[in-house]
């Protein structure tokens, strides 16, 4: 027999359980269940890379809500559990354990697995990615006894790593296939800004470069091999290279999507009763006029209000733009809307004072920021990006003026 | 552990226990009050903990820079408005009275 939920939510992170919180309190008094294939009760992700890899905060501090919560609103949290197959037309899924789950809708919340090097010593111990606790309770395990440590892929993860690291005078080199830190989400000036401020602190960063292998002795990592064959003794690695998409199994049950799994406005896949949300789900808007997957807390955040207010016959009509944060060093980023496809990147303040922002334009129009230590922009470019403001470069590079 | 008085947005009185040490907004959520979304986790990024200090809070440091810079944007800043995450439980705050404000 089927357990039987009127709501199913797979995947215990951010979204899953936001979905539950907010099905709660728009009233839902049907049953909930949360699968996560994690041990833990749903926890923070952003600090792994930030204050709980530096050891600042305990992982106690990083839960969601407290253990409480989760009996007191009825919601229960099957944890551990990993489901591997969803039959759309009984409305069932199966876990890898063998237990069925029925429900009248199912809200898919997996997340994304951070990709392996798949180069020769890419499973060597002490290669590490950064996702979840047990990653990182791994990864600190090993730091005390590790000197010298590469890290491959300079989006955030890995700078934040970097950062963390050089806090405790560990020697990093960080490596980027691409010309520029940041490529895939930011634009030039803030990929200069950040390797200029990471070179200064003692990264050695390492552009345009490939890793051909990863060599070890006894199973275990000494060293990385550049494409130029370069050797890079290594007693740590840690891998920053992105996610993919967890949606096998909802592919698997005939979900359309080529990026992730695709759902439209209200985060619908196209298999009856089943959502998708977060880093898994590939969604058009107003911020996109693509069906992209953004990877963040925020977003993950969003939709999960989107469902639960489809799911309580709410009207939810705003759509706040995307944003995220990253902190490194004293540095404080955050970033809001989409600067992918900009035409303009208008920069506004000193990078030198370490405190500016990028304001990035398509035909004029405000798409995204990037603000260093600049949180009145931020503020600001909230509702800038929101309304696709015009402007032009000159009304808003001199940071005496306000923003519009 | 420190009193803290917290308001919800219907106006419920609820009387909690925090512990010193942790930011007002962890101690909020802690009790399982979930009016207070606190996205960033506590890091001064999203002004989504915004209260406003009734009663209480004489002895609290006024807000940094990144904190007002924050709540500027929100539509319903007042004199009193402050990031529940920047502001750190203590003895000295017992008895404090936050009401959450409204939601963006």
């Amino acid at each position: 027999m089927a357990r039987f939920h009127d709501v199913l939510i797979v995947g215990g992170g951010h979204g899953g359980a936001q979905t539950a919180i907010a099905l709660r309190q728009n009233g839902f008094a049907g049953s909930i269940a949360i699968i996560g294939d994690e041990p833990e009760p749903p926890y923070e992700r952003p600090p792994l890379s930030k204050e709980y890899l530096a050891g600042d905060k305990t992982f106690e501090r990083l839960h969601l809500r407290p253990e409480a919560f989760w009996r007191d609103r009825a919601i229960d949290l099957v944890l551990g559990a990993r489901v591997d197959f969803l039959d759309p037309t009984l409305k069932q899924v199966v876990t890898t354990g063998g237990e069925r789950f029925g429900y009248g809708a199912l809200v898919w919340a997996t997340g994304g697995r951070p990709r392996r090097l798949d180069c020769e010593g890419g499973d060597l111990a002490g290669v590490h990615a950064i996702r979840t606790r047990a990653d990182v309770d791994l990864l600190r395990s090993e730091l005390p006894a590790a000197r010298r440590v590469v890290i491959i892929g300079g989006g955030y993860i890995g700078l934040e790593a970097a950062a963390v690291l050089r806090k405790f005078d560990k020697s990093v080199t960080l490596i980027e296939a691409q010309h520029r830190l940041l490529a895939r989400v930011a634009g030039p000036t803030l990929s200069r800004f950040y390797e200029a401020e990471h070179r200064d602190r003692g990264v050695d960063v390492r552009l345009a470069s490939t890793v051909s292998r990863l060599v070890g002795a006894e199973g275990r990592v000494n060293g990385v091999v550049l494409a130029s064959g370069e050797r890079l003794a290594a007693d740590l690695v840690i891998v920053g290279i992105g996610v993919a998409p967890a949606v096998e199994v909802l592919r698997q049950a005939g979900a359309l999507g080529t990026n992730g799994v695709l759902v439209d406005d209200r985060c619908r896949t196209s298999l009856a009763d089943v959502f998708a949300i977060g880093d898994c789900a590939a969604r058009k808007s107003r911020f996109s006029p693509t069906a992209v997957r953004i990877e963040s807390v925020p977003n993950a955040n969003e939709q999960a209000l989107t469902v639960a207010c489809e799911l309580t016959g709410r009207e939810r009509d705003h759509d706040a733009p995307p944003w995220f944060w990253s902190n490194q060093f004293d540095l404080r980023l955050l970033t809001v809307g989409l600067s992918d496809g900009f035409d303009v990147e208008v920069v506004r303040g000193d990078p030198a004072t370490k405190s500016f922002s990028v304001v990035y334009l398509r035909e004029g129009r405000i798409i995204a920021l990037d603000c260093v230590n600049a949180a009145k922009d931020f503020a600001r470019g909230k509702s800038l990006v929101a309304n696709g403001v015009l402007t032009t470069p000159g009304l808003i590079a001199d940071v005496n003026i306000p923003l519009p | 552990m420190s009193k803290i008085i917290v308001i919800s947005r219907d106006g419920e009185e609820r009387a909690i226990e925090a512990e010193n040490g942790l930011s007002v907004m962890e101690a909020i959520r802690n009790a399982g009050i979930d009016e207070i979304m606190a996205l960033c986790g506590g890091s001064c990024s999203c002004a989504t903990c915004h209260v406003f200090v009734e009663a209480g809070g004489e002895t609290l440091p006024p807000p940094e820079a990144d904190e007002s810079d924050m709540l500027e944007a929100s539509a319903y800043r007042r004199e009193n408005s402050r990031l529940s995450c920047q502001l750190t439980v203590s003895s000295a705050l017992e008895g404090l009275t936050v009401r959450v404000a409204p939601e963006e």
